[in-house]
């Protein structure tokens, strides 16, 4: 029973992280129709900005709200100079320029802090809390708070905000979006600054348990792809669920089966979902229209 | 028509030519390497394209069937003393066979659902030629025993050179005559709206089944024919970022277009050769060249030139 509480903790931890991540496509991929590969590097930069602010001596209460400004900008940037320039181009194009963006941002982020593994201390202590005989870490509480929130704040923004609910609408419709007024270009930018905010997020909140690093987002990046699909793509509470199912199941496979094949874990779930069930667990099932 | 008027045979023609006469221009083996490569990545990015830019079928796992036609071939030929030639024969048999399997349930798949099952297909092998570490040698990679056929044994890079050359000009012959068979225009037809082309008695599956088939095959045969080249494998060969740097290829070169495959191929196997002059900056130019030379020309580099140079000519 022990065990079985401590793989669901680091089940748990890791899967909100694959959570945050997964939600930054589905947001993306609502405004857009793109899936962006560099979602993964939004992880890095956040988790890299933190270590590199903490150690010019900020407090952690400055550290976090400006590694998260500082990546939201890039997602800004990567959205006005990338994504828009080739607004009406095919998926496949988009899809290779943000696989070009996820590189140029790995490289400058080796160029500009080097290629070796960073620890950040954790938020508050590292002494664990015993709970049924497993131990649980404080920064799990944290990621694991720091997520509710972000959930939390994402569907009171969809729900009760103006803009949230124009984002909805042109996720629904982007014609009809249009015809009352609603800006897509600002919708197309929100997105990217939002699913900045919350890779950013993730990396800020997994560097104390995880090192990170510059290539620390491609497996990030892949998984949460994975969640965002699991839960059908463009279902922002469906990648939640698809990020904590991925990692509670990677958990308890690395736990009870085999610690070799973890990775492997997330990919083949997803590949016998789509075999079944070919738009995700919580995706629509669509008609075509001809 | 006859065989010298078809666009398509000028076009087989001038490749065996650029082909054959390139090497005069090579100062040392160094280039015989890198043009091999060009080679090899072009063939893979043929069969790609064919997937991609005629059926509208987007795979990002290519290099998982490119790296298990390396370590299968390998495997065979070096430690079970199968022939070279039959290894390689076998395991394009066998990565057709497990293409075929997966094929139906994943060509059912939509888009981004298409992009994620092939993705994890290909990652998947990647994992598994990873961790099998005493059947593959884990990551630290396996040496592979030199090819030999009947007792003769292609030896230094200017053999192996004219036997990719070879490959070469038979792939895009393979692959031209695809397109203007029936069997081209089903594809075209499907990816220009597959009810309609359902419609119009395509069996659909059908035929992006067998076009998915003889991609993977293509992308074995590649691989292993690397794989009896370099004598030595890793699994880098399998992993994601090889699948994308082939699907980079041949949407740099241009979709739907042979001979852009080609050119994708060479153009993404010489820059990271030019960029190590920036060293620690070469993955930042390479992912800028990448972001720009897409969003200036978004139907590739082929099909763009090709549009300039005939819109002056008219």
């Amino acid at each position: 029973m022990a065990d079985f509480l401590q793989f669901l903790f680091s089940g748990i931890t890791v899967g909100a992280t694959y959570a945050l991540v997964g939600l930054g496509f589905a947001i993306i991929y609502n405004a857009s129709h793109v899936i962006n590969f560099a979602q993964g590097e939004f992880v890095m930069l956040g988790g890299m900005s933190a270590v590199f602010l903490m150690h010019l001596g900020l407090p952690l209460p400055a550290v976090i709200p400006l590694a998260v400004v500082a990546t939201m900008a890039v997602g800004v940037a990567l959205e006005k100079l990338a994504i828009e320039p080739a607004r009406n181009a095919s998926v496949v194009t988009l899809i290779i320029i943000t696989i070009g963006a996820s590189i140029f941002l790995r490289g400058s982020a080796e160029v500009i802090w080097g290629r070796s593994f960073h620890s950040m201390a954790p938020f508050t202590g590292s002494e664990p809390i015993d709970i049924g005989g497993a131990a649980l870490l404080p920064q799990s509480l944290w990621v694991l708070g720091g997520t509710i929130v972000a959930v939390v704040a994402l569907k009171w923004f969809f729900g009760r905000t103006r803009t949230g609910k124009a984002m909805q609408a042109s996720a629904f419709n982007p014609y009809a979006a249009r015809l009352v007024g609603i800006d897509q270009r600002f919708i197309l930018m929100l997105s990217f600054a939002l699913s900045g905010l919350f890779g950013a997020v993730a990396g800020i909140l997994i560097a104390p348990i995880s090192l990170t690093y510059s290539g620390v987002g491609v497996m990030l990046g892949l998984k949460g792809f994975c969640a965002a699909i699991l839960g059908g793509m463009g279902n922002p509470f469906g990648a939640i669920m698809g990020g904590l199912l991925l990692g509670i199941s990677e958990a308890m496979t690395a736990g009870y089966i085999s610690s070799a094949y973890k990775d492997a874990v997330a990919f083949l779930i997803i590949l016998l979902v789509l075999f079944f069930l070919p738009s995700g667990l919580f995706g629509k099932r669509r008609t075509e229209r001809v | 028509m006859s065989f010298w008027n078809s666009s398509r045979s000028g076009g087989l023609v001038a490749l065996a030519l650029v082909i054959a006469l390139l090497p005069l221009t090579f100062p040392n083996t160094y280039f015989f390497n890198v043009a091999i490569l060009i080679g090899l990545n072009a063939i893979v990015c043929i069969g790609l394209n064919l997937l991609i830019g005629y059926a509208g079928q987007i795979s990002l796992g290519h290099a998982g069937f490119f790296g298990l036609g390396a370590y299968v071939a390998a495997i065979l030929s070096s430690n079970h003393g199968v022939p070279p030639l039959a290894a390689l024969l076998l395991a394009a048999l066998l990565v057709g066979v497990l293409a075929f399997a997966v094929a139906r349930p994943i060509m059912r798949l939509k888009g981004h659902y298409l992009a994620m099952g092939t993705l994890g297909l290909g990652i998947i092998i990647a994992i598994v030629l990873n961790q099998e570490v005493g059947l593959t040698g884990g990551p630290d990679g396996m040496p592979v025993d030199s090819f030999s056929l009947l007792g003769w044994q292609p030896y230094g890079d200017r053999i192996w050179y004219w036997i990719v050359g070879v490959l070469l000009l038979a792939t895009v012959w393979l692959a031209l005559n695809l397109i203007d068979s029936p069997v081209g225009r089903a594809l075209r037809a499907l990816h220009g709206s597959e009810v309609a082309a359902a419609a119009a008695g395509i069996n659909v599956v059908r035929f992006k089944v067998l076009v998915f088939v003889t991609s993977a095959i293509l992308a074995s045969l590649a691989g292993s024919i690397f794989a009896f080249y370099t004598g030595f494998i890793t699994p880098g060969e399998a992993n994601f970022f090889h699948s994308l740097e082939l699907v980079a290829m041949v949407v740099l070169g241009g979709l739907a277009s042979i001979y852009g495959a080609l050119i994708g191929a060479a153009i993404l196997t010489i820059l990271p050769q030019l960029l190590t002059v920036f060293h620690d900056y070469e993955m930042m130019m390479l992912g800028l060249i990448m972001m720009l030379v897409m969003i200036f020309m978004r139907k590739g580099l082929v099909p763009t030139l090709a549009n300039l140079l005939w819109r002056r000519g008219s």
